[in-house]
């Protein structure tokens, strides 16, 4: 079981998540997170999309499959080089008075921040990858999570290479099956 | 030009050279169907969406270019479901214009609407909802041009009434279209050629895998020569029949499932594959596990995400099959395997003890006889156009086809009812030639009413029922595999000579062989649609069959001496 990481570069269009999704579902992948948002360029959208049980096989099906939706721009299967990946989750946590200083000594350690404070509970904020948010919200469970929501993982290559829109750089334009056959 | 909805889409369809659209109206694509009183389009009224959408679809593979079927909302759009569904399986390159309830109303339940771009989305090669009319002209050229490239296939437009009566100052745009995301051109890299190159030239028992890419790209002719330069027999999918002359003594025939058994066990001898516009299909590969395991393999294809998808390839030219042929032709010198087609052919000495057509007539009607013959009457140029069954491999294996885009039939999808209106749509497509539609008597019924149509129309097809009395594939399985227990597959049929009657046409029935000709040749002559009834026998089943997953090297062989066999002897 290997997770892996695609972005997919969109046109910013009606229907064009249902179309990603629908994809995913009939050819029978797990999708462990998606997340849609803007990009530097007007009118294309940037999908970060985190698959369970992928094989580089998978990957490369995928990748060939999501180019054939003609509203995918470019696809880059970014678990094969380094990258930054993010995930931010917000957490309620209930804080009777005399916890709070410890809750406060937690998220400290793990540079998260406090960004309600109520009477009987906090809300933090925590940015970073996954592994290092599941271990935050381990060690606040023993004090009551309350609510959580987390946005799903945002993830960039590292270094000055780029997923960019395929019209503007021809570099990227064959499909990955295409260039590993 | 001031020009409503309705009009743009009349006039884009002219633009797009079409002739003839297929369809059955209602009310909320009534604005367009007003609008066609003042265009020089045929509209054939079919008598069923599905039925439109299979003539479309009949209609593209003979040739005919795009074909466009239309509908209403609601149960219009979803009766064209399983029509569109057909062609893509099979890249059929066909676009479907539906009717969608006024924009105001979308998203409210209204009468008559169903959210079909949804429905389609997994059916359709790319689909649009149209809510604007300045949108109109844009999406319906997007549309063509999207069915009609790269690995073609069905494209539906949805438009919303008022987008249809909206009137808006329009010209024609004939800027290029911009689709950033669609990549229709893909090409093959260099040292994918040099390597394929290599492993032709080395290659001891090579054998092409000719598929429906063959036709779609119209690569015949680079495919002849290929074949012929290195002398490399050729096997073909069922929807690559036509795509090499069926009499070429470099022809081996049909594989797969119902493939000839030297075919299938060529494939699995061969040491290097040439898979040409085929996709490995689980119905030609059987169990992958134990599939060619002695050869090398190169995949000519134009839709990447068929490469290794099912079989593992060395070697992948992606791209347009007739221009990737082109680009190696040159580079290919003259091969000898004289060894290897040889061997090929003494076990193809062997399988024809087994071969009905070898039977001498003993009273009875069989099936392969029939098709046999009316290859024979029709001197092998008919347009044949099958429905889905035992009568379609049948077909496959004993009406040799010579010429391309000559045998239509739903491969992918398997689609009972098809014959009938794809028969019609591509005798539309080609007034001039013999068309032929070759159903079972369970699907011939499935869109049996399209009869009206054709006699509406005065198109003429022949139509051959193989009356088995059974759904006879079905029968077949469990004949095989579930011990003869024949559930829900014994069947009633209407007097289709009656049927045929009741429309106006001329209805045949066969019961002897001695009497196909005289049938055949009648409904030859006569002018309009003629439905020839062949009462066959009714169990008989097509061999050889490599059982679902099977290995392809373990087939079903027709029993030597099996009862039938026997009574012939007699
Ligand atoms: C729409 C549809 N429903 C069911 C099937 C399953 N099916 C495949 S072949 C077959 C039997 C076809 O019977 P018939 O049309 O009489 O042809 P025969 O096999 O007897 O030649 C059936 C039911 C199918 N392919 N398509
Ligand atoms: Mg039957």
């Amino acid at each position: 079981m290997e997770k892996r990481t695609l972005v997919a570069l969109v046109e910013d269009k009606p229907g064009v998540l249902n179309r990603v999704a629908s994809l995913f579902r009939r050819r029978a992948f797990n999708i462990n997170s998606l997340t849609v948002g803007h990009t530097e360029q007007e009118g294309v959208s940037r999908m970060t999309i985190v698959t369970d049980n992928s094989s580089p096989n998978d990957a490369e099906r995928l990748t060939a499959n999501l180019y054939k939706l003609v509203n995918i721009v470019q696809v880059a299967d970014l678990s094969s080089q380094p990258m930054v990946s993010r995930d931010l989750a917000l957490i309620k946590v209930s804080t009777p008075a005399n916890q709070r200083s410890e809750i406060m000594q937690l998220v400290e350690v793990f540079r998260a921040r406090i960004v309600d404070v109520a009477n009987d509970s906090v809300i933090i904020e925590i940015t970073g990858a996954e592994d290092k948010i599941d271990g935050l919200v381990e060690v606040l469970r023993p004090y009551g999570i309350l609510e959580m929501v987390r946005t799903g993982v945002v993830a960039m290559a590292r270094g000055s290479s780029a997923v960019t829109d395929a019209s503007a750089n021809s570099n990227g334009r064959q499909p990955a099956a295409v260039l590993s056959a | 030009m001031q020009r409503t909805g309705a009009q743009i889409i009349w006039e884009c369809l002219l633009r797009e050279g079409v002739r003839t659209v297929f369809g059955y109206p209602g009310g909320a694509i009534l604005p367009t169907y007003d609008a066609l009183v003042d265009y020089p389009i045929h509209h054939v009224l079919t008598r069923h969406e599905q039925g439109a959408a299979h003539m479309a679809d009949g209609y593209a593979r003979a040739g005919g270019g795009v074909g466009v079927a239309m509908a209403t909302s609601g149960p219009g759009a979803t009766n064209l479901v399983t029509g569109i569904a057909t062609a893509l399986m099979d890249s059929s390159p066909i676009v479907c214009i539906t009717g969608q309830v006024a924009s105001k109303y979308i998203g409210y339940d209204a009468f008559q609407e169903t959210d079909i771009t949804g429905i389609t989305l997994p059916i359709t090669k790319h689909n649009y909802l149209v809510t604007d009319v300045h949108d109109l002209g844009r999406v319906l050229r997007e549309a063509f041009f999207i069915a009609r490239s790269g690995r073609p296939g069905p494209v539906l437009v949805d438009i919303a009434k008022d987008a249809q009566q909206a009137a808006i100052e329009w010209e024609y745009d004939e800027t290029p279209i911009r689709l950033p995301g669609y990549r229709p051109d893909l090409r093959p890299l260099t040292e994918d050629f040099e390597k394929a190159v290599e492993m032709i030239h080395t290659a001891k028992r090579p054998l092409i895998l000719a598929g429906h890419g063959v036709l779609m790209a119209g690569a015949m002719q680079e495919l002849l020569q290929f074949a012929e330069r290195t002398r490399t027999p050729v096997a073909m999918t069922l929807l690559g029949i036509g795509g090499f002359p069926a009499s070429h003594p470099l022809n081996l025939g049909m594989m797969g499932m119902h493939g000839e058994a030297w075919v299938n066990h060529a494939i699995q001898e061969a040491d290097l594959l040439l898979a040409m516009g085929m996709r490995f299909d689980d119905r030609v590969t059987g169990n992958l596990a134990t599939y060619a395991q002695n050869s090398r393999k190169i995949h000519f294809e134009i839709d990447p995400s068929e490469v290794n998808k099912n079989v593992k390839v060395d070697v992948a030219l992606i791209g347009d099959l007739r221009h990737s042929l082109q680009q190696i032709l040159p580079h290919l010198e003259a091969c000898d395997h004289s060894e290897w087609l040889e061997y090929i052919d003494e076990m193809r000495g062997d399988s024809a003890v087994r071969d009905i057509q070898n039977l001498p007539d003993n009273g009875r009607l069989y099936a392969a006889h029939v098709i046999n013959d009316l290859w024979r009457y029709t001197r092998g140029e008919a347009l044949v156009v099958t429905d889905v069954g035992q009568h379609q491999m049948w077909t496959a294996q004993y009406y040799r086809h010579d010429k391309p885009y000559s045998f239509i039939s739903s491969g992918g999808l398997g689609t009972m009812g098809f014959a009938l209106p794809a028969a019609i749509g591509a005798k539309i497509a080609r007034p001039e030639a013999e068309v032929w539609a070759v159903a079972g008597d369970g699907g011939f019924q499935m869109t049996q009413a399209e009869l009206s149509t054709a006699a509406q129309e005065g198109v003429k097809v022949n139509i051959a029922i193989i009356n088995n009395g059974f759904l006879g594939m079905v029968r077949q399985w469990q004949e095989f595999f579930y011990e003869r227990r024949y559930s829900a597959t014994p069947m009633r049929s209407p007097d289709f000579v009656k049927i045929a009657e009741a429309h106006g046409l001329t209805g045949l029935r066969v019961t002897q062989r001695s009497e196909v000709e005289r049938a055949v040749r009648q409904a030859q002559e006569t002018e309009g649609t003629v439905v020839i009834d062949f009462r066959v026998e009714q169990e008989d089943s097509v061999y050889p069959m490599v059982p679902a997953g099977g290995d392809l090297h373990n087939m079903i062989r027709r029993p030597k001496q099996n009862a039938l066999m026997e009574s012939a002897l007699d």
